[in-house]
């Protein structure tokens, strides 16, 4: 009884390695070229385009035609003998970008200042139709009136009257001073 | 920095349990590594010896670029020369401008810099038939 639940059991595991096997097989052999797909398989030379690593692993263009090849045949001469076009060629051929083109300035900025600024938007909106909708009615003590009388009483019993509000007050003129 | 600690340890406070080993000699010891540090000229050297070697292989250049470009450092024009003819040697012209830029990038501010390098390798740039970014127009977007 081992032996067949072992045998199952390796039976499985064998089938289970040969479906990882050409699953990853086959993938691998659809992407023969380095495009950046959905993932990108990290167990091959990669290519990057960074400021502080300036040669990265492979080339940029990894499949050559054939006046790829005849170029790279004359890039084995004296580089004397090539033409600028040919040198920028030679150029693009290994590398995306160039360090101006890495270090140009995008215009993300733009992006997230306007997203600020609609959701300061949308914010005040909100707060807008809360104040109208939600808020309860205003306690009286608000009112210009009662804020007089409220003032009034305060002097009346001298509140604050060393440094503060009384202070302030000209109880002769009746009057801030 | 020393004398309050030795202050304290002649006023004979017993409460000062804490062991200070570095300041047990006041001004005499110091906690500095014993390492050697090597000196510019032996840097450059090092490096000018890395990549004079006749037989350097692709990967042996790229990892000693890389690592160079990652010192907080420009690299001398003696140290990049060595470096282009290992480019030349390699049948590498994009990597020499490569290089050319990175360098560029690394002088960071200082405007005067990258001047300096290329007018001290002009006669290597000459020689060799490389073109510098500028003059393939590749400095600007």
């Amino acid at each position: 009884m081992l032996h067949l639940t072992t045998g199952r059991v390796g039976c499985l595991l064998s089938k289970q390695a040969v479906v990882a096997l050409t699953g990853s097989g086959a993938r691998m052999s659809s992407h023969g070229h380095h495009e950046v797909s959905d993932s990108v398989d990290m167990s091959q030379p990669m290519y990057w385009d960074r400021l502080d690593t300036p040669l990265p692993d492979r080339p940029w263009k990894d499949v050559l035609d054939s006046t790829d090849k005849s170029l790279k045949q004359k890039e084995k001469g004296p580089w004397t003998a090539l033409s600028k076009e040919e040198k920028i060629a030679l150029y693009r051929l290994k590398f995306n970008l160039t360090y101006p083109e890495m270090k140009r300035p995008s215009h993300e900025w733009k992006t997230v200042i306007g997203g600020m600024f609609i959701v300061f938007g949308i914010t005040g909106l909100v707060v807008f139709w809360q104040c109208h909708y939600v808020y309860p009615p205003q306690p009286p003590t608000f009112d210009e009136e009662w804020q007089a009388k409220q003032l009034q009483r305060m002097l009346d019993m001298r509140t604050n009257p060393i440094e503060g509000l009384s202070s302030q007050w000209d109880y002769k003129n009746k009057q801030w001073k | 920095m020393f004398r309050p600690v030795v202050r304290l340890s002649t006023s004979g406070v017993r409460s000062l349990t804490r062991t200070r080993p570095c300041y047990s000699a006041p001004l005499a010891s110091r906690c500095y590594s014993h390492a050697k540090v090597e000196t510019d000229e032996e840097f450059d050297a090092r490096w000018v010896t890395y990549f004079s070697k006749p037989d350097i292989d692709a990967w042996e250049l790229k990892k000693g670029m890389n690592t160079l470009i990652g010192y907080d450092l420009v690299p001398e024009p003696k140290i990049l020369d060595s470096a282009l003819r290992a480019c030349r040697r390699l049948n590498d012209l994009a990597s020499a401008i490569r290089i050319l830029e990175a360098v560029k990038d690394k002088s960071g501010p200082h405007k005067d810099i990258y001047p300096y390098l290329i007018q001290e390798l002009q006669p290597t740039l000459i020689e060799l038939g490389i073109s510098t970014p500028e003059d393939l127009g590749m400095d600007i977007l």
